[in-house]
């Protein structure tokens, strides 16, 4: 991998991700690794063979995704939510250039480009199907009757299209390292940012405006929510586990 | 930050998103169809590929208590027991000069994948039974493997159907260590749960009891494309 110079000599930065997308970011990484890696150890003939301790990967599994889901709601919880919202509508407004992008590849991008939105799109669904299709595997265990023709179908395609996804997105981020600056420390150069995403006004790294974890005044009625979540979460986790193994 | 307009009300990719998730959540109607027919479309992949395949043709080994248990025919013993008259103990050698039964028959697994036309060498329980002497008031088999905890059951009826058979040799040679050496349960039209490998021990029963599949939410009557919601 060739190591992009701007991102070893001093040039002025700006601001991509704040720390609540970045946290939003680290969760679904570290959740969807080990989801990937539990769930191919279960579904794939040649490695299943091998790693034949099937209840403790399934234990992993299904504790993962019950702390994923968890760790999102911690993340709107505790995290910047008007941040959260912004990003949203960026990632919802597909416009001319971006659906020239998805064809053609022309550069006028905003801070996301048509194939980022795409890309934010299509995982987010993802998210959504693999969690109620995961969830009627799970309920279809206990109750032949929840048993429907196409859950497994479902994860199954989901979790093949996903990795496919993960997989492109890593090759992505390798190809430019600038744009993994970006999401370990929440910055990018500004030339990267003028070639990349022309039509982005960004703010410069140097402002704190966006940059500040939670807004100043995490009300302790937030703080007890949290706490709230993260006990029922733990909870879920553990009674997923004990279910499992025990 | 982003000059994109902000007062669309239904932007282009929330209904891409909510369109997404509507296609993926209908497919739990007819995903089943559309993945049954892909698999039988795997048996045009050659062998060494669909070993990658999660679904269509060839073995795969599921364990449920790794490593699979081992056999050495000098101390391996079959015990047969419970409501019988005469409780027996079977070594590998008595086992084998059972009357022998062959048959060709399918193998169907409850998670998609199958294997067409494998050859079994064994005893039908009938045969197995007629020294033991089940008593009037018998109903059901259990099958215990050398693999704890795992066991399942077949009802007399089911056990005495004519393609049912304690296997102790398949497609030619004996029974491998990954399909449960020596001695396996084959019972071809029902899912492959039912098959329990490794058998240990057989307890004769007046009622099915729930095996460890059964257990976790499996049918206890596994008939193939009538059970598990197939």
């Amino acid at each position: 991998m060739a190591v992009d110079p701007r991102v070893l000599f001093h040039e002025p930065r700006v601001l991509r991700f704040g720390v609540t997308e970045r946290r939003l970011h680290t969760v679904h990484a570290a959740a969807f690794g080990l989801l990937l890696a539990t769930g191919f150890m279960l579904y794939l003939p040649f490695v299943a063979q091998i790693v034949s301790d099937r209840p403790l990967m399934k234990a992993i599994h299904l504790a993962t995704a019950a702390l994923w889901l968890t760790a999102l709601l911690l993340v709107v919880v505790l995290g910047d939510r008007a941040a959260l919202r912004g990003t949203r509508r960026e990632i919802e407004r597909l416009d001319a250039d971006d659906l020239l992008f998805l064809r053609r590849r022309t550069r006028a991008a905003g801070r996301f480009n048509g194939g980022q939105k795409a890309h934010a799109i299509v995982q987010g669904g993802l998210g959504v199907l693999l969690t109620v299709s995961g969830a009627l595997l799970w309920l279809g265990e206990r109750d032949t009757a929840l048993r429907l023709p196409g859950t497994i179908a479902l994860h199954d395609a989901a979790t093949l299209l996903l990795a496919a996804l993960v997989a492109g997105h890593v090759w992505m981020v390798t190809s430019r390292p600038a744009s993994l600056e970006g999401i370990w420390r929440g910055t990018v150069p500004a030339s990267y940012a003028a070639e990349h995403h022309e039509k982005w006004r960004p703010a410069s790294a140097a402002e704190p405006a966006t940059a500040a974890g939670r807004p100043a005044g995490v009300g302790a009625s937030r703080i007890v929510l949290a706490a709230l979540v993260t006990a029922a979460g733990l909870a879920a986790a553990a009674l997923l586990v004990a279910d499992v193994v025990g | 930050m982003s000059p994109e307009p902000s007062d669309d009300s239904s932007p282009l990719g929330r209904r891409a998103f909510l369109g997404f998730v509507r296609v993926g959540l209908s497919s739990l109607a007819w995903g089943g169809a559309a993945m049954d027919l892909v698999a039988q479309s795997t048996r045009l992949v050659p062998e060494s590929l669909r070993a990658v395949l999660p679904f269509g043709k060839g073995w795969r080994i599921y364990a449920v208590n790794p490593p699979h248990p081992t056999f050495d025919p000098a101390t391996w013993r079959l015990r047969i027991e419970g409501l019988v008259e005469r409780p027996q103990t079977l070594t590998y050698a008595q086992l084998r000069a059972l009357p022998r039964a062959r048959q060709t028959s399918d193998f169907v697994c409850v998670t998609g994948w199958s294997v067409d036309d494998v050859r079994w060498e064994g005893v039908r329980f009938d045969d197995l039974l007629a020294a033991v002497r089940p008593l009037p008031r018998a109903r059901a088999l259990r099958f215990v493997s050398a693999e704890e905890p795992y066991e399942d059951s077949l009802t007399l009826a089911q056990a005495r159907e004519p393609d049912a058979l304690l296997a102790y040799a398949m497609d030619g040679g004996p029974l491998e260590r990954k399909h449960g050496a020596p001695a396996r349960v084959v019972m071809p039209r029902m899912y492959g749960y039912k098959g329990v490998k490794w058998v240990s021990k057989i307890v004769v029963t007046d009622r099915v009891e729930d095996g460890y599949w059964q257990q976790r939410g499996y049918d206890r009557d596994a008939w193939i494309g009538g059970s598990n919601g197939r």
